[in-house]
């Protein structure tokens, strides 16, 4: 154990209170936050190019929204009285809002989805039979106006919701950032640009992660790509990813620069404790690859299928710097000691309630719910009636 | 054996001396043992103090008495890494180095494992919770559990903390940890179930060069006021606004 240690620390810091579940809880609400406002540019922003993820992209923000709660209650101390942070939150905290922020976020990303999908669910609901016509039915609430003029109706709601959406999936985000930004204790976390660089970097992974599920669900599907659709959701990562890597480098080159107290130890850790997946994983792999990859994109004409590929590998490196940022802030910042004179080392274990097997379970269920929501409320319904 | 006169005289006045001088000894350790007076078991009003904590870096010899006392009072777990109180060991080297050190918290005392001639200058800092007066730990407590009394102690409830680590995580100080048997955080308490009987906390009272001090700060006469009064004082982090209630003497600028 003492290898792991250099320098010194005190003597309370050598075990690492947050574990790799809490990197994966920043991680999940910050795909749920992307996806959303992914669908946004549709459903507030009228971009039409969107249309076709639009639904598919409110689905994908539910399932993730689902399991956002799981890496935080494992790793409780006290699982069962986590609901007082509901009954008795103690408002000074900013950990406290958390359940209020995320129920309300989860009664308009459900609200959004009924609204969006009303139409289709009465549809189902007529025509099958026995105990799907049932469930339905129930998903309808057992009401069947879809007139011209409750759809419209519904549409208008839709957009005030997501109107509504936008600022609390940007809270909720933006939050998860405060909770690190706000530890004065902490010289790596405690910055106000936290929760900003918390938001641009869940807006980047929400929609390349958007980019890859519509992408791997068009193949499965054996169904045309709509290219108009990737370019723009390409372009707009491509122009979150200019805001993500801005605030990155402000945060690294102010604390350089300024070079107060901490800064020693602020350059052991970038230099030592995190240079790889800092530099290498979350800078070069995660933006400015990716940077590169789709400003080439936007510049080619034709060539759609290559464009594909390294709109496809711009994204899925995007997802990996994204979760390397999540790490090197969670992780990074319990490497260094607050005696600001040691570091000291996370080894993450495998089977442990905090290990790395409940993390990767944590990480497939969501997948699991978005194929059993979209095989109940199938998204693409807009596109097959085009083709057909 | 014949006694003379002369002989049991003598006998006589050295076990009068000898009891009178064990009978001061006890009475001064007593005394001293109290944390306040005035404050008989069962009646105490947390409205009528405001405890505070001094630490005089220049009288602890690094013994590591403190630390065991506390985890032998406050059933600290001893075979794991967690500590309510610890003491530091800060060494400049001739060739400027400066190596911070506190083995298991200073419990088995510090090793010499630099030959002393190669140390210039080398002091002792107890380390204990501060009980800040505006303490972030109490700040970021996502359901109050933990909070600060009426008279200045930080304490967690255990029957209502979540364990989410959150305070650990706020703490500049590194004074808090997880207890893996209660689920819970943890910390100092400044032995609260002892002050509140009049006793001193148990590292105040083990540690054999008075290098801690503890005492009422709304009494103008106890130890700790008279020390402020007196000497010129310091706390740990000071720019953090945390307004820590333990205060140092001969504090180095080394120390963080």
């Amino acid at each position: 154990m003492d290898n792991l240690i250099w320098g010194y620390v005190y003597p309370n810091e050598v075990e690492i209170q947050w574990s790799i579940l809490i990197v994966l809880y920043p991680y999940i609400t910050g795909l749920v936050a992307g996806a959303f406002i992914a669908s946004s540019l549709y459903h507030v922003f009228g971009k039409q190019e969107i249309k076709p993820v639009a639904r598919f992209a409110l689905l994908t923000a539910l399932s993730f929204l689902l399991v956002a709660t799981m890496p935080l209650l494992t790793h409780l101390g006290h699982p069962e009285r986590g609901i007082e942070i509901m009954f008795t939150p103690h408002l000074t905290s900013a950990m406290s809002g958390f359940g209020y922020i995320y129920s309300f976020y989860l009664i308009i990303v459900v609200l959004e989805i009924w609204l969006s999908f009303r139409e289709d669910i009465v549809k189902k609901a007529h025509s099958s039979k026995g105990w799907k016509e049932l469930m339905y039915s129930a998903l309808a609430l057992f009401s069947y106006d879809i007139s011209e003029k409750a759809l419209h109706e519904d549409e208008k709601l839709a957009k005030r919701l997501a109107i509504i959406g936008i600022p609390s999936a940007a809270f909720l985000h933006g939050y998860v950032g405060f909770i690190f930004g706000g530890i004065k204790a902490n010289p790596w976390w405690s910055t106000p640009l936290m929760p900003l660089i918390f938001l641009m970097s869940a807006i980047v992974s929400g929609i390349a992660l958007l980019i890859l599920l519509y992408i791997a669900s068009m193949k499965i599907r054996k169904h045309a790509i709509d290219h108009k659709c990737l370019h723009s959701l390409a372009h707009y990562l491509w122009v979150f990813l200019i805001f993500d890597v801005t605030l990155e480098l402000l945060e690294i080159i102010s604390m350089k620069y300024e070079s107060l107290e901490e800064i020693d130890i602020i350059n052991r850790l970038l230099s030592d404790k995190i240079a790889f997946t800092f530099y290498g994983v979350q800078l070069t792999m995660g933006i400015f690859i990716p940077f590169v990859l789709l400003l080439l994109v936007g510049m080619m004409k034709n060539r759609e299928t290559l464009k594909m590929i390294m709109i496809s590998i711009s994204s899925v490196f995007v997802i990996i710097g994204v979760f390397a940022m999540r790490w090197n802030v969670v992780i990074g910042g319990q490497e260094i000691s607050k005696s600001l004179s040691g570091t000291l080392t996370y080894v993450p274990v495998f089977f442990s309630q905090e290990g790395v097997l409940p993390a990767i379970i944590i990480l497939v269920i969501p997948f699991i719910i978005l194929r059993v929501i979209t095989y109940i409320l199938p998204p693409w319904k807009d596109m097959e009636e085009e083709v057909t | 054996m014949e006694v003379t006169r002369r002989k049991f005289t003598k006998i006589g006045c050295k076990v009068i001396l000898g009891a009178a001088a064990v009978s001061a000894i006890i009475e001064s350790v007593v005394t001293n043992g109290t944390a306040a007076e005035n404050s008989p078991a069962g009646e105490y009003d947390w409205n009528e103090h405001f405890w505070g904590y001094v630490v005089d870096t220049r009288k602890c010899i690094g013994c590591g008495r403190c630390a065991n006392a506390c985890k032998l009072e406050n059933d600290v777990p001893f075979d794991e890494p967690v500590y309510r109180t610890w003491v530091e060991r800060y060494r400049t080297k001739r060739d400027g180095e400066v190596v911070i050190d506190s083995p298991n918290g200073s419990i088995n005392g510090f090793p010499e494992d630099i030959p002393p001639e190669e140390v210039k200058k080398a002091f002792y800092v107890p380390k204990i919770c501060n009980h800040c007066d505006n303490p972030p730990c109490v700040q970021v407590c996502p359901v109050g559990a933990t909070f600060a009394t009426k008279d200045g102690v930080v304490l967690v409830d255990y029957q209502y903390c979540i364990g989410c680590r959150y305070c650990i995580q706020g703490c500049p100080y590194g004074a808090r940890y997880f207890n893996t048997e209660k689920g819970t955080a943890d910390k100092c308490t400044w032995c609260y179930h002892r002050i509140t009987k009049g006793l001193l906390p148990a590292c105040v009272q083990a540690c054999p060069t008075g290098a801690r001090k503890f005492g009422d700060l709304k009494d103008p006469d106890s130890i700790v006021n008279k020390i402020l009064d007196e000497e010129r004082i310091n706390v740990l982090k000071l720019d953090l606004g945390t307004k820590p209630k333990v205060y140092y003497i001969g504090l180095d600028r080394e120390v963080r």
